[in-house]
């Protein structure tokens, strides 16, 4: 299809999907900018904790009777906790040695957790409904957007603005800045870094499982969801730089938006075209867009 | 003494002889060798299910074929052809696997039969629905066993034009199955009358359907045909009806399978029409055999699985009617037996390879006329296998003659 022969409305139905995706990238790469950032961390196991949190939302409802208000609380607290536990019981022996270590333990922790899922509940995976409040889809004219989809926007670009925030403007997040740099001094002045470091941990552990649960009613939950989407997670964090917070919230969602019209203009391409900028970015720019040349 | 110990190495050596004059089976065990996707989108409807269809087969024979052991080998090629080509290389050359299976994915299904072809080993290939492997990739070694698109299409297609979907769009999975999948019904629409007004190719197991359900409904046909498979099919259909999609266009899976339905519901399902090649609660026989395999699996087969069943005993008969694995000698068995078991009645394998068998056009059933767990489906029509099929002086294979 020509770009110039797309119709208006078609052109904003998918910039709106796009955006929509969009957010998922962003709150995911979000999760693993905070973690790099600030420990130093790749963290392979991004897409198992998503996959989990989706699984968690699924299983509270299944065996439980819990719905969806509840879990969006329940789970990522759940899923930080195990977070925390894991970073107590593995990664912190982890922090003197090459990056690629972290990276190696992470990816088999994932590895294994998908593993134990799939052995469970097989790769068909389970249908996890809209909550009824949000069900139901409105108008907007050139297209009609699921109530949900909409929520997941506000709900995702909230959680990103609300680190951001947390990390750049508040005093924690200037100690916790300040850790990474330098955690010797920062220890000098009274500040407990090991567990501010594991405190951070579970709280990338938990926007994982936020991103999970989100995703839940929109896809079918499955042990494969979370490698589905993780490596272009980590292509969108390569192109914003590694440990940039905003950088990664931006590319996201422009990464989201670039996809989504890939699918209207040329489908087959749209799940290479975040590879192709990623290449052109490194070449161009090695330290990704928003990242610190070393 | 030493005499006696001459003695005995000496029959033992005459029955040995004599084992191997009376039945000719290379390296002293028919070894079978089955390879689909074990892990990925496909892997519920084949995949660990069908190591134990094939298992079952394998006992239910009394674990041997002409006083030797049969055994099983399987692994997982994750859906990429060159895993599955070596896989099937090595298993041959090294392993001396004189039979293979040939899971879901067409992509690594053409690519084991030009393997298997030219190692001349006979090759079923159960789970891949396309119809290359008995058309231009056609080899005399190759058994298409279960379906294939043209089945799939000639079925469903001709249905669902008769109920007044005339115009068409397709979403469809960018590879050798989904094209073939398009292709085939887009060809079977037109010539019932009806029209394809456009298509959108998606990437193997994509992420995320939105977006191609703003164009299939920008695109005001009636039927959307699904042309995928798998995880790819079940996120189509939630995104289709969260997008309303299922209010302006009725829905037409190509390849659905009783595990799809199972993991999507009824409620996202029902009145959905498919072509399914074997149904589990279809007679007494297939009811059998279905709840052995649920009391191991904890789920019913689907379609994959029982032709695993299935293809695993019709090899074994072939090999036993032909008293040796002799790749040429199966074949030629295999190309003059009868199939009549629980999967096919009065089954047939064409000279292309093709097996021909009756196929089931089913509708699924709202939540509240299902009775059981996995009572999911209607019959609505059996359709012969000669007219589901595509007619073999319309194949493209090259050592056809006609």
């Amino acid at each position: 299809m020509n770009p110039f022969d797309i119709p208006l409305q078609a052109l904003l139905g998918q910039l709106l999907i796009g955006l929509v995706n969009g957010s998922f990238y962003a709150m995911l790469s979000l999760g693993l900018a905070v973690i790099f950032g600030l420990l130093g961390i790749i963290n392979f196991a991004h897409g198992a904790l998503y996959m989990m949190g989706a699984f968690g939302a699924w299983i509270l409802m299944d065996k439980f009777g819990i719905g969806y208000w509840y879990a969006i609380v329940i789970v990522p607290i759940a899923i930080g906790v195990l977070g925390i536990v894991i970073e107590r019981l593995f990664l912190k022996h982890l922090y003197k040695l090459d990056p690629l270590y972290g990276l190696l333990l992470t990816f088999g922790l994932a590895l294994i957790a998908e593993g134990i899922f799939r052995d469970r509940y097989g790769v068909s995976g389970q249908s996890y409904n809209v909550p009824e409040s949000l069900q139901g889809a409105t108008d907007l004219g050139f297209m009609i957007l699921p109530n949900y989809r909409a929520w997941v926007v506000l709900a995702s670009l909230g959680t990103c603005l609300g680190t951001w925030f947390v990390i750049e403007r508040t005093r924690l997040g200037a100690t916790l800045r300040a850790a990474t740099e330098n955690p010797h001094m920062v220890q000098a002045f009274g500040i407990n870094v090991p567990i501010m470091v594991t405190l951070t941990y579970g709280a990338g552990a938990a926007l994982a499982a936020l991103a999970g649960v989100l995703a839940a009613p929109v896809i079918q939950v499955t042990p494969l969801m979370g490698s589905n989407i993780i490596i272009v997670v980590f292509a969108v964090v390569v192109i914003g730089g590694m440990g940039s917070i905003l950088g990664s919230v931006l590319t996201g969602l422009a990464l989201g938006l670039i996809e989504g019209l890939t699918r209207v203009v040329y489908p087959e391409a749209s799940n290479i075209v975040v590879f192709v900028i990623m290449a052109i970015v490194l070449v161009l720019r090695p330290a990704g867009l928003f990242g610190k040349e070393a | 003494m030493k005499l006696k110990s001459l003695n005995v190495a000496l029959a033992l050596a005459l029955c040995i002889s004599a084992a191997s004059t009376q039945a000719q089976v290379s390296g002293n065990t028919v070894k079978i060798g089955f390879i689909t996707d074990m892990s990925g989108l496909y892997a519920d409807l084949d995949g660990p299910g069908g190591v134990e269809a094939i298992r079952m087969a394998i006992g239910d024979f009394g674990g041997t074929v002409l006083g030797k052991k049969v055994e099983l080998v399987s692994a997982d090629h994750q859906n990429k052809t060159d895993i599955a080509s070596s896989l099937a290389r090595e298993w041959i050359d090294q392993q001396g696997v004189d039979m293979l299976i040939g899971g879901t994915n067409s992509g690594a299904g053409i690519a084991m039969a030009k393997v298997a072809g030219e190692k001349k080993r006979p090759y079923f290939n159960i789970g891949a629905g396309s119809t290359r492997l008995t058309n231009e990739d056609c080899t005399p070694y190759t058994v298409h066993y279960a379906y294939d698109t043209a089945a799939l299409a000639n079925v469903t297609g001709a249905a669902v034009v008769k109920g007044g979907g005339k115009s068409w769009f397709f979403l469809t999975a960018d590879y050798a199955f989904g094209i073939s999948l398009e292709q085939d019904t887009a060809a079977v629409v037109k010539a019932s009358g009806g029209t394809v007004v456009g298509a959108v190719r998606h990437p193997l197991s994509a992420s995320d359907f939105s977006s191609f359900m703003l164009q299939a409904q920008a695109s005001k046909a009636q039927v959307l045909g699904l042309a995928n498979a798998g995880g790819d099919m079940i996120n189509a259909v939630k995104a289709a009806r969260e997008f309303g999609v299922t209010k302006t266009m009725k829905l037409a899976g190509l390849l659905v399978f009783i595990t799809d339905v199972h993991s999507l519901g009824l409620q996202a399902t029902q009145g959905m029409q498919l072509t399914d090649g074997w149904y589990w609660d279809s007679s007494p026989e297939t009811r059998a055999w279905s709840k052995r395999f649920f009391e191991k699996m904890k789920k019913m087969p689907s379609m994959a699985q029982a032709a695993d069943y299935s293809a695993t005993t019709t090899y074994l008969n072939a090999v036993k009617a032909a008293g040796t694995d002799d790749p040429d000698k199966v074949m030629v068995q295999l190309k003059k037996a009868k199939i009549n078991d629980m999967f096919a009645k009065g089954g047939y394998i064409r000279e292309d390879g093709r097996m021909i068998h009756e196929m089931y056009l089913l509708e699924v059933k709202k939540p509240e006329e299902s009775k059981y767990p996995w009572d999911y489906y209607k019959v609505v029509a059996k359709v012969p296998g000669e007219q589901a099929f595509q007619p073999l002086s319309k194949s493209t294979c090259p050592f056809i003659k006609k």
